[in-house]
């Protein structure tokens, strides 16, 4: 056996869907930059502690890694999964090209902007909590709400037809794949995935609407074609997995002990606390945020050297008693919440300020419609979706 | 209170602007930090020091 294959497999297998596994606790405590073999046997450092997630995130010098480096990859497919890709390198990670790209986009996300979308998001939850209560007791909540929501906001952002909803997630699902899906069928996805947005790229150009995509069209400025396709991919696959995920692993965690549902009933002022805190407690909210280390660094006192794939696991630092008070425990009105899971620094997540209001709306609607809200299943029957690179529960079964 | 904003730090991520709308804004061209006041008044400084918290980019500053 090879000096890899002894490294403990990240990341580590956990039996509860909303617990974190055992590891992270004891890597903390004892070794914050630990040796870890990734689902394509590659080899990485897999960082915990708060500070130094904080730290390597906001750090200028590192980036993602781009299929150019000799750097881990994530999936055991063979270009190493989504964040290795080809598509994503068409995004520029740099200096002043990155920050061009990202403030091109940005101004699509501002706090203004998301507010204005609150009525028109309520309204959707309302209509999605509505069909699902037609339907009857019991339901999946993910399935009723929790993904369509976020899909149903991001397609009309991208004026992208929300019928095709089930396409998205299908491809989607597949490109975020760590072990589930083979190399075939992850080329397959993307490939369908380009030809589609491809398609409405063409059509947005001949007849551009009010819409994101429309507006970065016709910029006097404009993206190439290939840079257009593979931000309004990367929009449509962040601006619903990671959020459909999220709202059902919050409604999860908050019902798991109905009296933190029954406080939020009793002070729905809490509702932007509680979101925070609850984007914070994700124990399941996937592999990290790679970064390319592409000068020596020194970490927690280790110098990690030049050529490292750094394994940044926001939710293990998300729960670093150094940086939290009573951090395993779920504090509804925690104030401040310097919580990491939606990264730091320059490449801090874009959609932070779209996740926060679809969470603070979807959670007072929820409370206001349905407050006999509770879980249909023992919370020991909920199961995590396994195999990619971003977390969730396959079901939520939940009554009123 | 005097704040200070670092615009070339800033990544947009507009969490102080959902904290703080009286204090903090945004450009609409690029999304980026603008103060709207260096100095608010007393009741707004918890909100204030909580932005500057959980800035993702350590891009605000407060001196008492």
């Amino acid at each position: 056996m090879s000096e890899v294959d002894d490294l403990p497999r990240f990341p580590f297998p956990v039996d509860a869907a909303l617990e974190p596994p055992a590891e992270w606790a004891e890597l903390r405590s004892k070794c914050p930059v630990a040796h870890v073999k990734l689902a394509s046997g590659d080899q990485a450092a897999l960082i915990t502690r708060h500070e130094d997630v904080r730290q390597i995130l906001s750090d200028p010098r590192f980036t993602r890694p781009t299929p150019g480096d000799d750097s881990a990859r994530v999936a055991d497919s063979e270009d190493g999964g989504i964040f290795n890709s080809d598509m994503a390198s068409v995004i520029p990670q740099h200096g002043e090209a990155h920050l061009v790209w990202r403030r091109g986009i940005g101004k699509w996300f501002t706090a203004k902007r998301m507010n204005a979308l609150r009525p028109g998001i309520a309204a959707m939850a309302e209509q999605l909590i509505d069909d699902m209560v037609a339907k009857g007791t019991p339901a999946d909540l993910k399935a009723s709400l929790g993904f369509p929501l976020p899909v149903w906001v991001i397609c009309d952002m991208l004026g992208v037809p929300d019928a095709d909803r089930d396409r998205f997630s299908h491809w989607s699902d597949v490109m975020l794949s760590m072990t589930r899906f083979s190399t075939a069928e992850m080329k397959a996805a993307e490939q369908e995935f380009t030809r589609y947005m491809a398609g409405h790229v063409a059509l947005k150009r001949a007849n551009p609407g009010e819409d994101i995509l429309s507006a970065l069209i016709t910029d006097p400025e404009p993206m190439s074609d290939a840079t257009l396709i593979a931000t309004g991919i990367g929009l449509l696959i962040a601006g619903h997995e990671t959020t459909a995920n999220m709202i059902t692993k919050m409604v999860a965690m908050l019902l798991s002990d109905r009296s933190r549902w029954e406080s939020l009933l009793a002070d729905p002022s809490l509702v932007r606390t509680a979101v925070e805190e609850s984007l914070r407690l994700d124990a399941n909210a996937g592999i990290g945020m790679s970064r390319y280390i592409t000068e020596d660094v020194e970490i927690a006192g280790t110098v990690l050297p030049r050529g490292t794939t750094a394994m940044c696991s926001m939710a293990a630092a998300n729960r670093d008693e150094e940086a939290f008070a009573r951090a395993s425990e779920m504090d509804l009105a925690r104030t401040p919440n310097q919580h990491l899971a939606f990264g730091a620094g320059a490449h801090a997540c874009l959609g932070q300020p779209l996740a926060r209001t679809e969470l603070q709306v979807v959670l007072e609607v929820l409370l206001r419609k349905l407050p006999s809200l509770d879980l249909a299943v023992a919370v020991e029957d909920l199961r995590r979706v396994e195999g990619l690179v971003v977390g969730g529960l396959v079901e939520l079964p939940v009554r009123w | 209170m005097k704040i200070t904003v670092d615009q070339d730090k800033c990544c947009g991520a507009g969490t102080c602007v959902l904290l703080a709308p009286d204090v903090f804004d945004q450009r609409d061209e690029d999304g980026i930090v603008v103060l709207l006041d260096e100095a608010p008044p007393a009741e707004l400084h918890s909100l204030v020091h909580e932005a500057a918290s959980v800035c993702p980019a350590a891009a605000i500053s407060v001196t008492s």
